[in-house]
C-alpha cells in the first residue's frame, strides 16, 4: 500500500521518541539485551482443533494466555526507528503498549492502545497484520518470524474485557459541536472515538438494527465474535456516543435535512453494500447467493439457529464460493460449518494471487475446505425446480499482470467442464454503496460509484463532509477503513475548531 | 425500536398495524414500504405503506399471515414494542396526471394500492378501482377506497359485488368498456399482478406492478431481491418496487418467492410447537 510508505506524522515521532527514551524502557533494554531476545521463539495461537470447530460457529483462536503474551513481548527490540508503526494505518504506538505487556502492566498496554484505537479487540482479530506492522518489523528481518503484534493487541483487549472494568478516559468538555456519521462499520465507529475523544457530540446513524456494519453482517462469528463487537460498540456509548439504529440516511432524512437539524460536520462511511454479481446465465437460480446475502443471512439474522431464529438459509451439499479474498473464505468455511459435504473455493487466478489473508487459507485448508484454481463458472444449470444443481467452468491459464498488478486469468478454449454445486456464493466484491450519492446530488462521485475525496484530508466535494473506508475505495479490509477515519477525524477536528454556527 | 399504536384483524388472515414512527412519516409517498421485525429473532419482512397520519406521526401498514414472522407480528398489540421499523424504502410510485387510472388490488393490496389511488385522485386522474377478493367477507377498507374513486369494482368469486370472475376477466371486460385508461397499477400477491399484466398486454396499457420477491435488508445490499426486468438484474429493494409488468420474468419470480417454502413449514412447525403446545 502506497499511503504505509509515508514518513510519520512528526506529532507521532515525537511521542514515540518521548516513550522510548523513558527510564524504564531503557532499563528494560539493557536488562534483556537483543541477541538474547532473538533467540526467543514466537509464541504459538493457541487454536481450537480444526475438525471439531468446522462443527460449529465457536471462535477458531483461543488466544495467548498471561504467561504467552509476556514471553512473546520478550521478543520485541523496541527499537528506536519502529518499523511497526509504519506500518499501522491507525499508527498506534506499537513499541510502547508490548513492552507494557512485557513488565505485566496489561491495564496501562490496553489504555496506549485506545490513545489510537479505540476497537483493539476487534483489530486484533482481522487485521492483516502480515501486511502491516508485522511484515516491516525488524525482528522480521533478523529471524524471520516478527513479533505477533495482533496476537498481543488482543490479548490485552481481551484482558481487559474479561476483568469487566473497562478503562473509559476522561473527556474534555464539551465543544458543543455536533457530527453526524452516517454507517457503524469501522470506519464509523473510529470516527466516533476520536471525536468523542475531542469533546464533540457524535451520532452515529445505522440503517440496520444493530451496530457494527460489516463486522456484524459480514465477518462470522467463528472469526469475531459478536458479544465482542457489542463490548467496543459499548465502549463507545460510555463515551458519550449516540447510537441511532434503523435510520437510512437518504431515505429516512436525507444529509441536507440533518445539515438543517444541527449537525456541523459528517462523515459517511456507507461501506461497499453493492454485491458483484458474475453476469452469466442462471445467475437468480435458487440456490445462488451473493457473498453479502448468504453471510447476512447467517451472522444477522442467525440462520444458523434456524428455526429458533425465523430466517433460513440453504445449506447445501456441494457447497462452492466464487472468488479468493476473505469474504470468500468467512463464506466457504461458514458453508462447511452449516453441514456441506464438500466445500469448495473457485478462484478465477491461482493460489499466490488470493487476496485472502494466509491465515485464514490456512485455517481453511485444515478444516476440509478444498480449492480449485485457476477455473471459472461460464453458466449455472438448474434443476426442474429451478434450484441451482451445476455450474459449466472453464480452466484458466495465466498471462500478464494487470493493473492490480497480479497475472491476468485467460480462459483456455474448449476446457469447459461441468462441477456439481446445490449451493453458490459469489464473492467476487462489492461495489460503493449507491445510498448517500444518489440522494446528495452535491457529492461528487467517481467512476465506480465511489465518493471521492482529497486523499490526505478525506474531504470531499461538500464543505464540512467528510468520507472513508470502502465507500470511496470500493471493496477493501476493516484497517484501512480505519486509517482513513482516523485522518478524516483529525481534519474533522481542525474543520469543526474553525466552524461557526449560522 | 418502535411502538405499536394499534393492531388489529381486518379480515380473516389479514391483519392491520398502525406503528409510531414519526420520521418515517414526514419522507414517507404513496408506493414505498417498510421494514418490520416481530420480535429479535423474527425475519425481516418487507410491507408496503397502506396510509399514515402526519399529526400522529404514524404509519398504517396490512399484512398477510403467511410464515411465522407475520404470525407473530399478529401476536402483538398496541403497546407493544418492535426492534426494527425501517424506512421509507425503495422509490415512490409514480404519481402524475395520465388521465384515467385504472388501480387493481388483491389481498394486502388492497389496502397498499389505496396512498396511491389517493396521490393519483389528488392529481386530477380519473380513477377506476377493482379489487379482487375470494369471497364477500374478505373485503375492506372499501369505504376509504370508495372515497378516492371515479369508479368501484370488486370481483368477488361468490357473486356478491358486481362481478363474479377472478380479476383479469374483469380487467379485460373493463378494458373494452373504457377505451380511455392510460395505465394500470396493480398492488396484490405475485399471481394477481401477473394476470394484470398478462390482460394488459396485448391492449398496450403501460401496467405498473408492485414487486414483492424474498428481501433480508431492504436497501439494496444484500441482492436477495434480484429479479430480472426487460432482461436486466434488478433489486426489487432500492431500483422497485414498482416495474413495468410487461417487461417482469414472472416465470423467474414465481420461483424466487417460493426459495424457502419448506423451510417456511418446518419454521411454522417449531414455533406452534414451542408457543401452543
Amino acid at each position: 500500500m502506497a499511503e504505509n510508505k509515508k514518513d510519520l506524522p512528526p506529532e507521532l515521532k515525537e511521542r514515540l521518541r518521548a516513550g522510548f527514551n523513558q527510564d524504564w524502557r531503557k532499563e528494560l533494554r539493557k536488562s534483556f539485551p537483543m541477541k538474547e531476545r532473538m533467540k526467543l521463539k514466537r509464541q504459538k495461537m493457541p487454536e481450537r482443533d480444526p475438525d471439531e470447530r468446522n462443527q460449529d460457529f465457536f471462535e477458531v483462536n483461543r488466544g495467548l494466555n498471561a504467561k504467552a503474551a509476556i514471553a512473546e513481548a520478550k521478543r520485541c527490540w523496541d527499537c528506536a526507528n519502529p518499523q511497526c508503526v509504519k506500518g499501522c494505518p491507525v499508527g498506534i504506538d506499537i513499541p510502547a503498549f508490548v513492552k507494557m505487556i512485557e513488565i505485566g502492566d496489561f491495564d496501562q498496554s490496553v489504555r496506549k492502545i485506545k490513545e489510537t484505537n479505540a476497537l483493539p479487540a476487534i483489530c486484533g482479530r482481522v487485521c492483516p497484520q502480515e501486511t502491516q506492522c508485522e511484515v516491516v518489523c525488524n525482528l522480521k528481518k533478523a529471524t524471520g518470524t516478527p513479533v505477533a503484534v495482533g496476537n498481543l493487541e488482543r490479548f490485552v483487549a481481551d484482558y481487559e474485557r474479561n476483568k469487566g472494568d473497562v478503562f473509559i478516559p476522561s473527556l474534555p468538555p464539551s465543544t458543543g459541536k455536533k457530527v453526524a456519521i452516517i454507517g457503524s462499520g469501522p470506519a464509523g465507529l473510529t470516527v466516533a472515538g476520536d471525536l468523542a475523544l475531542k469533546g464533540h457530540q457524535c451520532t452515529i446513524f445505522e440503517a440496520l438494527h444493530v451496530p457494527g456494519g460489516v463486522l456484524w453482517y459480514g465477518i462470522p462469528e467463528f472469526r469475531l465474535p459478536k458479544k465482542i463487537l457489542e463490548a467496543e460498540v459499548d465502549y463507545l456509548q460510555k463515551m458519550g456516543v449516540e447510537l441511532r439504529t434503523n435510520f437510512v440516511v437518504g431515505l429516512t432524512a436525507t444529509l441536507e435535512e440533518l445539515k438543517k437539524e444541527g449537525f456541523d460536520a459528517f462523515f459517511v462511511g456507507t461501506g461497499a453494500g453493492l454485491p458483484n454479481f458474475m453476469r452469466i446465465p442462471g445467475e437468480n437460480l435458487v440456490g445462488v447467493y451473493s457473498a453479502n446475502e448468504y453471510l447476512t443471512r447467517v451472522n444477522l439474522m442467525r440462520a444458523f439457529e434456524f428455526p429458533e431464529y425465523d430466517t433460513p438459509v440453504y445449506l447445501g451439499k456441494n457447497a462452492v464460493v466464487l472468488g479468493g479474498g476473505n469474504v470468500a473464505m468467512d463464506s466457504v468455511r461458514t458453508a462447511k460449518r452449516l453441514g456441506a459435504e464438500e466445500s469448495t473455493i473457485v478462484y478465477r487466478r491461482s493460489r499466490v494471487e488470493m487476496p485472502a489473508r494466509t491465515e485464514e487459507v490456512h485455517h481453511a485448508e485444515e478444516e476440509g475446505i478444498k480449492f480449485h484454481f485457476l477455473t471459472t463458472p461460464t453458466r449455472f444449470i438448474g434443476d426442474d425446480k429451478g434450484h441451482v444443481k451445476a455450474m459449466e467452468c472453464i480452466q484458466m491459464e495465466l498471462g500478464e499482470p494487470d493493473d492490480s498488478g497480479r497475472r491476468r486469468p485467460i480462459p483456455i478454449e474448449g476446457s469447459e467442464f461441468i462441477m456439481e454445486a446445490d449451493l453458490v456464493v459469489v464473492a467476487i466484491g462489492n461495489s460503493p454503496n449507491p445510498l448517500i450519492p444518489q440522494t446528495t446530488p452535491k457529492l461528487k462521485v467517481g467512476r465506480w460509484g465511489n465518493i471521492e475525496v482529497d486523499w490526505d484530508t478525506m474531504a470531499t466535494s461538500m464543505k464540512g463532509v467528510y468520507a472513508g473506508g470502502d465507500i470511496i475505495r470500493g471493496g477493501a479490509t476493516v484497517i484501512l477503513a480505519m486509517g482513513d477515519a482516523r485522518i478524516a477525524a483529525n481534519e474533522m477536528d481542525k474543520y469543526l475548531q474553525n466552524h461557526r454556527k449560522k | 425500536m418502535a411502538k405499536i399504536l394499534k393492531r388489529e384483524r381486518l379480515v380473516p388472515n389479514i391483519h392491520v398495524i398502525e406503528v409510531e414512527a414519526p420520521e418515517i412519516v414526514r419522507k414517507c409517498r404513496p408506493g414505498q414500504f417498510v421494514i418490520i421485525m416481530p420480535d429479535k429473532k423474527g425475519e425481516r419482512i418487507p410491507l408496503t405503506i397502506a396510509d399514515w397520519d402526519k399529526k400522529k406521526g404514524s404509519i398504517t401498514s396490512v399484512f398477510m399471515l403467511v410464515g411465522t414472522s407475520t404470525h407473530k407480528l399478529a401476536q402483538l398489540n398496541a403497546g407493544d414494542d418492535v426492534p426494527v421499523f425501517v424506512g421509507p424504502l425503495g422509490k415512490p410510485s409514480e404519481i402524475g396526471k395520465f388521465g384515467t387510472v385504472l388501480v387493481a388490488g388483491g389481498c394486502f393490496g388492497i389496502a397498499a394500492i389505496y396512498p396511491i389511488a389517493r396521490a393519483l385522485k389528488e392529481k386530477g386522474n380519473k380513477i377506476i378501482t377493482l379489487l379482487d377478493v375470494k369471497a364477500n367477507y374478505l373485503l375492506y377498507w372499501e369505504e376509504k377506497l370508495r372515497a378516492v374513486s371515479d369508479q368501484f369494482h370488486v370481483s368477488s368469486r361468490d357473486s356478491f359485488y358486481d362481478c363474479k370472475e377472478f380479476i383479469p376477466h374483469t380487467l379485460e371486460s373493463l378494458l373494452k368498456k373504457e377505451k380511455k385508461i392510460a395505465r394500470i397499477h396493480s398492488i396484490g400477491c405475485t399471481y394477481l399482478m401477473y394476470t394484470c399484466a398478462e390482460a394488459t398486454r396485448s391492449h398496450k396499457i403501460k401496467t405498473l406492478v408492485s414487486l414483492n420477491p424474498i428481501m433480508v435488508d431492504g436497501t439494496g445490499m444484500c441482492g436477495a431481491c434480484r429479479v430480472t426486468v426487460g432482461g436486466k438484474t434488478k433489486f426489487a429493494c432500492v431500483d422497485g418496487p414498482d416495474f413495468d409488468g410487461h417487461l417482469v420474468d414472472w416465470d423467474e419470480l414465481f420461483i424466487r418467492r417460493k426459495s424457502y417454502f419448506d423451510d417456511e413449514i418446518h419454521s411454522m412447525c417449531y414455533w406452534e410447537k414451542k408457543n401452543f403446545p
